[in-house]
């Protein structure tokens, strides 16, 4: 059952404080209420499915929740890096691609998976390098900069393979393949990989300078600065952060489907935005958390999840669900930011 | 020369003639405009009627920006006026009747302007984000155009629908017509009378301008409406060109288009001072440059590459670090003493150069 220990993990460690906090006074709890309302909603979505359809709160489509998202999971942690500073990162749909098809192809011309695999997470290591640059030291709108990314990363896909590149490479299927079972829990590589991620990326936010540092330039960049703190180290590396989860997710991508092609993850960006968002990260910046982002993905998977196993609702509406429930909680956060001020 | 140098429409405008003469050394003839049954045919006038669309979206999306704000949903709702209208005239029983067809273009119109309404309402009157509040359109907004078709693409028949997309009108693209002709109109209305500047009041200091009287909520709240609209009216003339409304692909990327062609113009992001002409000469740079690819016999799929580019190149021309640059070198040359120039903050509004500047 050691899945089942990280698939409930997320919520664990931000139930425990929020107990204390309701007696505490409320200024300490404010900040875990739209990630609470967030878990609240996950379980909702759970109970309800559960007493609708039998099979539904069963290992193995808890299991597949997390296999199916392991990618999105990825790309929303590296972006609550970037949102927490205040910015957006628009291109991470196109450098996932970016990232999968330079796998296929390098794995095609048959280079060894050990060089293949940093060099595809390299590729958006560099690119988030790049948009870090452009928009702390040529003061660029991180919306332009990364949309000129995006644009960039995708045209790049198409001039190195147009077509869909299928991977047969043994060991990149092996590593694809490997699965761990617990009983009726699953684990694949990708999941591991995803938890791994998300696991760093709360350490990292939580314990170190780095994360203390991202914090205070979303609260205020310029405080930030006048305390000395390094803002424009920091400011650049949370873009290459998500530079970085952007091409590992893309790995995670390309395992899932063994393949490479250049029009995947479009409009995966949204996908992550909106996981943050209904995560209870705030897009201005300064507040939210790398768990709540994970219970964000949680949520859109299960609306998939819930309209599949719903049969006759149609696949759009899953895109007005996620409208509706973007929109419930960007009216909560309003609500609760007014209510501070 | 330095002044021609300075203006805030050089680059721009020599990006559109670098890819002007690209295109003409690629094929010599390419800039001929020929008359044939009384209309007007040759490459330019092409780029004129499918810069229309973008146009018109970029055209909202400029007043939008001004007010510090951006509209992420103008490409669900060219797909829900696409939707709208097509669906109207596959239903009613005569398609090829003017009434059917101007009912459903009133109704693809009113239905857009709600939408712009909705998020205007969202922006002036909840304050939320911008961002974030059109991005709930832009996702809802597909899965509201696919409700509409139910999930297929519709496709009609009707002449006096198709007439949007590819008729002419005195020699010239109908599509062109319109959305020029709405250009000029509101490029008059707000340069003409003081709503241009109150916009730009709007952005540079919501908080000051209200205090100054200036009505900041219900502009906010009116360019978002209108940029609604516009979409609306580039969904038309996008679904008349193809003659089918695909909930899906419709207006795909366009509100990225039309945001690279406000940035490209020289209109700052974070709001304030805004160019009009600029967005012009971005459209039709953007418009070009699609061309472009596909005369220089690249494949289409890596247009992408070549618009990140361009973006590149130009934001950083305009970025206030090179800004800088040049102005401190110009400096040095005249020797003239240095006035107080923002020192080079993170944070400082890229448009506060830009005031200088243009």
């Amino acid at each position: 059952m050691t899945t089942s220990a990280p698939a409930g993990a997320p919520p664990a460690p931000r139930k425990t404080p929020k107990a204390r906090a309701w007696k505490l006074p409320i200024r300490l709890d404010r900040r875990y209420l739209p990630v609470l309302g967030t878990f609240v909603v996950l379980a909702l979505m759970l109970i309800i499915g559960g007493t609708r359809y039998e099979n539904f709160l069963t290992p193995a489509v808890i299991s597949n929740l997390f296999i199916n998202n392991a990618h999105l999971i990825v790309l929303a942690v590296g972006m609550t890096f970037v949102i927490l500073t205040g910015g957006i990162d628009l291109s991470v749909g196109s450098v996932l691609a970016l990232s999968t098809v330079i796998t296929a192809a390098l794995l095609q011309a048959g280079w060894p998976v050990a060089v293949v695999l940093p060099l595809a997470v390299g590729a958006g290591t560099v690119i988030g390098l790049a948009h870090g640059v452009m928009i702390h030291y040529f003061q660029v709108q991180p919306f332009v900069a990364t949309l000129a990314g995006m644009f960039f990363a995708r045209g790049l896909c198409f001039l190195i393979a147009p077509e869909s590149i299928a991977i047969d490479n043994a060991s990149f299927v092996e590593l694809a393949t490997w699965v761990q079972i617990f009983g009726e829990w699953r684990m694949t590589s990708s999941v591991l990989v995803a938890l791994i991620v998300v696991g760093l990326g709360f350490l990292v936010l939580h314990f170190t300078r780095f994360g203390r540092t991202v914090y205070a330039i979303g609260g205020g960049e310029q405080s930030a600065l006048l305390m000395g703190l390094p803002v424009p180290r920091t400011k650049v590396l949370a873009y290459v952060v998500s530079g970085t989860c952007a091409g590992l997710g893309g790995l995670l991508f390309a395992m899932a489907f063994r393949s490479g092609y250049s029009l995947t993850g479009v409009g995966m960006e949204l996908d992550a935005i909106a996981a943050v968002v209904i995560g209870g990260t705030l897009l201005t910046g300064g507040t939210g958390f790398v768990l709540g982002s994970v219970l964000g993905v949680l949520v859109l998977g299960l609306i998939q999840t819930i309209i599949t196993f719903e049969g006759t609702l149609s696949s759009w509406w899953t895109k007005i669900v996620i409208g509706v429930l973007l929109l419930i909680f960007v009216l909560l956060q309003r609500v609760l930011s007014l209510r501070r001020t | 020369m330095r002044d021609v140098l300075r203006h805030h429409l050089f680059w721009p405008v020599a990006a559109l003639v670098a890819l002007l003469v690209a295109n003409t050394v690629a094929r010599p003839g390419f800039l001929a405009v020929t008359v044939r049954d009384g209309h007007l045919f040759g490459a330019p006038i092409d780029i004129l009627r499918t810069t229309a669309p973008l146009l018109l979206v970029a055209l909202g999306m400029t007043l939008v920006i001004a007010t510090r704000g951006i509209d992420l949903s103008v490409g669900a709702v060219v797909a829900v006026s696409g939707a709208v209208a097509l669906s109207h005239i596959a239903s009613s029983p005569d398609p090829e009747s003017p009434v059917t067809v101007l009912t459903a273009i009133g109704l693809a119109l009113a239905l857009c302007l709600v939408l712009g309404v909705w998020n205007g309402f969202l922006v002036s009157a909840l304050g939320i984000q911008p961002i974030i509040a059109t991005l709930i359109l832009m996702t809802a907004g597909r899965g509201v155009a696919m409700l509409i078709t139910g999930g297929m693409i519709t496709t009609v028949n009707s002449a006096p629908f198709k007439v949007l997309g590819s008729g002419f009108w005195l020699g010239l693209p109908v599509a062109a017509v319109i959305a020029f002709g709405v250009f000029a109109v509101v490029a008059f209305v707000v340069r003409r009378t003081a709503l241009g500047m109150l916009l730009e009041a709007t952005g540079i200091n919501p908080a000051a301008s209200r205090l100054s009287g200036v009505r900041s909520r219900t502009l906010t709240w009116t360019v978002y409406t209108a940029s609604g609209l516009f979409a609306g009216l580039a969904g038309l003339l996008i679904s008349a060109d193809t003659m089918a409304a695909d909930a899906n692909n419709a207006g795909l990327f366009i509100e990225l288009d039309a945001i690279l062609a406000v940035v490209i113009g020289g209109t700052a992001l974070s709001g304030g001072k805004f160019n009009l002409s600029g967005t012009l000469v971005g459209a039709l740079v953007i418009a070009t440059l699609e061309r472009t690819v596909t005369v220089l016999g690249i494949s289409p799929l890596v247009t992408p590459l070549f618009m990140a580019l361009v973006v590149i190149a130009v934001t950083l021309l305009q970025s206030p670090r090179m800004r800088e640059r040049l102005t401190a070198a110009r400096r040095r040359q005249v020797m003239a003493p240095p006035e107080p120039q923002p020192a080079a903050r993170p944070d400082s509004t890229p448009d506060s150069t830009e005031v200088k500047a243009g």
